[in-house]
């Protein structure tokens, strides 16, 4: 039976902020592919496409056949737990501050057994488990023996809570509230249970609608924030940066431009300003606050959220221009979360089809609702995730881009979308 | 069509070498090479430049291997092995060199495997001890084989009706044993009572289920019974050797080990049976691993390790002994030399030089290798039988 | 020739000491200098067009280095901002009305209308009440029965006391209709222009047209007829409560910025004690 995660009381101010250490997160490249998978949300293993055995651990060659040909292919981690024991000694710094720890031994009914991390809720051997694959601190895969039937309170699991970024109890900043996708990201991070929303807005004196609404809600501080104005940022930073536990930056301009359709660079400019320039801005002034307090307490800093934009794989041309930021952006962003990994904060990446806004009026539908990518925006916290592609446009994208990135290029040269 | 492999005839081995072990040192691992091999001329009265093979085993010698320690130590043989392969690898030289003097490749084979312990030496080991270790089982946090050899011994436990006092009571007759050898470590004794009230390390293993890592080395020289004779040396004769790597990989958690597969050859070679067998040096970095050893080398069948332990004494007078030295669990692993203890400690009983821990009338003795753990179970196991010579 | 030389001289003489009494009374403080400009800050509102337009770049400073390790003796910023950033200048060129007028860019005005009289028509209870307000034609005929004609070639200052409105939000004063800032009705702007030959019209709000400009007749008739007639605007003023009615002079030279239909610019006023 997993406890409801309570509350934790007020930190005491003169007590120094434990610092983070990180689960081993040294990996050979084949077994990177098993973290290539869980960051999005998938648990696969290599499959021999030549006598279908499954491979684990991770390897080059056919443990059965030889053959090289390993494809890595989608679990569904059912099998049995054969053993299980406590840790309640560890050598290494990250796991020994967080003992007592559970460990299972689970043999996948497709044939592998497996060390894994086991859920409190999974019993004693013999018992059914369904194993899934999460992002641990170093943001490397590790497995996890979950029980076969959801429980109460599952998430608020010690072990599964160091794997993921649950915005309960936490205290967020979404640079962005004027636009209907953060307002919407406003209302289901309060859903969640986070306990303080600081929402930014730029150009106070611009009334836009939903933004009184959301200035209302109890947890909500509407704070003035202009990622155009490295002063603005710095400021904030200064004044709530060290109590921010996740950056969520859904600050954008977005138009619909290619390069012939407009002179000048001036709307380029301003895309570029908020969706590059004003992430990187937003990272140097947030980031160091936030490394610093990543094992701070059971709701301490966790994570990093970008919403970029499917756009960024791949130039849309009718809107390409707010593509080419968006993929400054993404590149960007891998730098960050490279700079990120050492502290243990979660970055996570969200690349959205077209949004059901203003901006993508003349984009055929289906088109992403605000409140469906805000509750994608909160699932892939609660998982874990760290790259996300929500809605059908954006999944459709990722498949025709893995399948063969320069075909998707000539498909939406042709005029596709 | 089997072929019947060639014996170890006219293969002898002597000059069991120890170099005491210490919990910590600032030493290198070449340190503690150097010194054995300085005692294996001293005590055989060879020159150093006689010795012309050379097995080396070790954890902390990166990034030298055995060719590193010719120059590091002034040698020139013709004849070198590096054996990676810990608790195995005092099986696996001896069945290497021995082949090498049968051939005439070499004429004496000095086998030494040793080990540093800086303070944070064992963590810094298990960061780079294998791929699958890196990719599936550090991760997890036991930074060791601990969670892997309490799945082990849970589920041995729930299989078998094995309970903790059965494993107890190796660990604390290996503690008598090691009462009676200077160079343990352990200098205690330890009560039953005390073994299962000590505090849980990765339950079902508790303290006293755990080897302590510390700094050493052990050796021996390999060659011709001849030449033994000829140095006038006391030695034991090898009457038989196996070895198997990566048994039984379908069995989803370790329950047997590779001995089981070629121990009827083994006995065979040997010309003996179990029952002939007068003491054995099991590889106990766990005591549920020592237990699978006396079912799988053929002293009682598989699952009924728990009843045969229950049934025996084995202290070195014992009706069973095992580990007469105390074994790793109370004499320390000094990290290779864990795969080197049995034998230096079988030559011993067998040459007479075993002291107040000689096991009565030791006419034959068979010494254990288990090691290289992986992710989920060892590896490497073998297995010897050393006799008296004729 | 020897003549016109010494009237030359003896005008050169009769100027030379004008400014030079000019110099004594600034040094003893006789004439006073007023600053009637706005700090340039990134937070200092910027005029907001429809997101579909193009847009002019707020004030934005950014520094190079600040005696540290990117400069280490030394601290300097780069800046950025449009023509029309805080307290500034409109040239004609900015408005289509003036676009081929000669000499209607900032680099090519005379220089000799940047220094000019200015008449401040105080409207500032007028506002306090209704932030719409437009200043008419009958305002200007009560200014010139207290104060006398406004002559030409001078400056009209439309005083509201709105720079004193140091909350952004309530400088911009938008709502859902639009922005509510003060300014010149269209009549009165064409009287100025075709009745009083005045140089240019400066305010205190974001625009010299009122913020519900677009919707008079013409859509904001300042720019359309001060431009439309190679005349000049100023907007952000501060200070215009401390000009008398009449006699102060404005110093108001824009950046030379070739082809420019604006800038930024100090402006400042030089007033009797």
């Amino acid at each position: 039976m997993t406890m409801p995660l309570m509350r934790p009381p007020r930190k005491n101010p003169v007590l120094r902020t434990r610092q983070m250490s990180l689960p081993p997160g040294a990996r050979g490249r084949v077994a990177l592919g098993m973290t290539a998978a869980a960051a999005e949300g998938r648990f696969e293993l290599q499959v021999c496409q030549a006598c279908q055995a499954t491979q684990y651990p991770p390897r080059e060659a056919c443990h059965r056949c030889l053959s090289p040909r390993l494809k890595w292919t989608a679990q569904t981690g059912e099998g049995r737990l054969l053993s299980s024991t406590t840790l309640h000694h560890s050598n290494d710094p990250f796991f020994r501050e967080r003992l007592p720890w559970r460990l299972g031994l689970v043999q996948l009914d497709c044939g592998p057994s497996l060390m894994v991390h086991l859920h409190g809720d999974v019993g004693n051997a013999p018992e059914r488990v369904r194993v899934g694959a999460r992002l641990d601190r170093a943001g490397q895969a590790v497995l996890i023996g979950f029980p076969n039937e959801e429980s109460v309170n599952m998430a608020d699991d010690k072990m599964l809570r160091e794997m993921t970024s649950d915005p309960k109890f936490r205290k967020v900043l979404v640079t962005d509230g004027k636009t209907a996708v953060g307002q919407a990201l406003v209302q289901a991070l309060v859903k969640a249970g986070a306990d303080i929303v600081w929402v930014g807005h730029a150009e106070p004196w611009k009334k836009l609608p939903g933004w009184d609404e959301i200035s209302k809600l109890p947890q909500v501080t509407p704070v003035p924030l202009d990622l155009t104005n490295g002063k603005s940022v710095d400021e904030l930073a200064g004044e709530i940066g060290g109590k921010v536990d996740i950056v969520l930056n859904n600050a954008e301009v977005h138009r619909s431009y290619g390069i012939g359709a407009r002179r000048g660079t001036d709307v380029a400019k301003a895309e570029m300003d908020i969706n590059y320039f004003g992430a990187l801005r937003l990272a140097q002034a947030f980031g160091g606050a936030l490394k610093s307090r990543a094992a701070d307490g059971e709701t301490g800093a966790t994570a990093w959220v970008n919403v970029l934009s499917i756009y960024a794989l791949s130039n849309f041309p009718p809107h390409g221009t707010y593509s080419a930021s968006k993929a400054a952006a993404y590149s960007l962003a891998q730098c960050l979360r490279a700079e990120m990994r050492p502290s243990g904060i979660r970055v996570v990446n969200v690349f959205p089809g077209p949004i059901d806004d203003e901006w993508n009026q003349s984009m055929p539908p289906p088109k992403l609702a605000p409140a469906a990518l805000a509750s994608a925006i909160v699932k892939a916290l609660k998982d874990g995730v760290e790259d996300v592609y929500p809605g059908d446009v954006a999944q459709e994208w990722l498949e025709r881009w893995k399948d063969n990135p320069k075909v998707l290029e000539r498909e939406l040269a042709a005029g596709g979308s | 069509m089997t072929n019947r492999r060639r014996g170890y005839e006219g293969v002898a081995v002597a000059v069991p070498v120890t170099v005491p072990y210490v919990r910590h040192s600032t030493h290198s691992a070449h340190w503690f090479i150097g010194h054995a091999i300085e005692a294996l001329v001293k005590a055989s009265g060879l020159a150093k430049e006689q010795i012309d093979g050379l097995t080396v085993s070790s954890f902390s010698l990166a990034p030298d291997t055995a060719v590193g320690v010719t120059q590091h130590l002034g040698m020139s043989p013709r004849w070198l092995d590096h054996i990676p392969t810990g608790g195995a690898s005092g099986v696996m030289a001896l069945r290497r060199a021995a082949r090498a003097v049968q051939a005439g490749d070499a004429e004496v084979v000095a086998c030494v495997a040793a080990d540093t312990n800086h303070v944070d030496s064992f963590r810094q080991t298990l960061g780079s001890f294998s791929n699958f270790a890196r990719d599936a089982s550090y991760p997890y946090g036991a930074g060791g084989p601990n969670s892997i050899f309490a799945f082990i011994t849970a589920n041995y436990m729930r299989e078998y009706g094995a309970t903790r006092e059965d494993f107890g009571r190796i660990a604390v007759d290996q503690r008598t044993n090691a009462l009676k050898n200077p160079n343990a470590m352990f200098k205690k004794p330890l009560s039953l009572d005390e073994y299962i009230a000590a505090r849980p390390i990765a339950d079902p293993i508790h303290l006293f289920d755990c080897v302590m890592p510390c700094a050493g080395a052990d050796a021996f020289l390999v060659m011709s019974e001849a030449r033994a004779r000829d140095l006038g040396l006391p030695h034991a004769v090898v009457r038989g050797a196996i070895e198997r790597h990566n048994a039984f990989s379908d069995d989803p958690v370790m329950v047997r080990g590779g001995w089981l597969v070629d121990r009827d050859e083994l006995y065979a070679q040997a010309a003996a049976r179990a029952d002939d067998i007068d003491f054995v040096q099991t590889y106990d970095d766990y005591p549920v691993i020592v237990m699978m050893q006396f079912e799988d080398l053929g002293f009682c069948a598989k699952g009924e390790g728990p009843a045969f332990v229950r049934a025996h004494q084995m202290t070195y007078d014992g009706s069973f002994p095992n580990n007469t030295s105390g074994g790793q669990l109370s004499a320390g692993q000094a990290g290779a030399a864990g795969g080197f203890l049995g034998m230096t400690e079988a030559i011993r009983q067998l040459t007479g030089a075993a002291g107040d821990r000689a096991v009565p009338d030791a006419k034959l003795g068979l010494v254990a290798g288990f090691g290289m753990v992986t992710y989920d179970r060892c590896l490497c196991t073998g297995a010897v039988i050393l006799g008296r010579p004729a | 020739m020897t003549s016109t030389n010494s009237n030359a001289t003896a005008n050169t003489a009769a100027n030379t000491t004008l400014l030079g009494d000019l110099a004594l009374a600034l040094i003893s403080g006789r004439i006073r200098v007023v600053d009637l400009t706005q700090t340039l800050t990134p937070d200092f509102p910027q005029i907001a067009l429809p997101p579909e337009m193009g847009q002019c770049w707020p004030f934005r400073i950014e520094e190079v280095s600040h005696y540290d390790e990117r400069g280490p003796g030394w601290y300097w910023n780069n800046f950025s901002c449009g023509e029309h950033t805080g307290t500034h200048f409109d040239a004609p060129i900015h408005w289509i009305s003036g676009k081929d007028l000669p000499n209607n860019s900032v680099d090519t005005i005379p220089v000799q209308h940047f220094v000019a009289a200015a008449c401040v028509i105080d409207c500032s209870e007028q506002v306090k009440s209704d932030p719409d307000y437009l200043l008419s034609v009958e305002d200007i005929e009560r200014f010139e029965s207290q104060h006398g004609r406004i002559p030409a070639g001078a400056w009209v200052l439309m005083r509201t006391d709105w720079s004193k409105r140091a909350d952004p939000q309530a400088y911009q004063n938008f709502d859902e209709t639009g922005q509510h800032t003060p300014g010149p009705s269209s009549e009165a702007v064409q009287f100025l222009v075709t009745q009083r030959d005045v140089l240019g019209f400066g305010s205190e709000a974001i625009g010299t047209d009122a913020g519900q400009g677009y919707h008079l007749r013409p859509p904001y008739p300042c720019h359309y007829f001060m431009h439309g007639a190679g005349r000049y605007g100023l907007q952000c003023l501060a200070n215009l409560d401390l000009l008398p009615p009449t006699g102060a002079l404005l110093i108001c030279p824009p950046l030379k910025i070739q082809k420019g239909s604006g800038s930024p610019l100090r402006v400042l006023a030089l007033v009797g004690s």
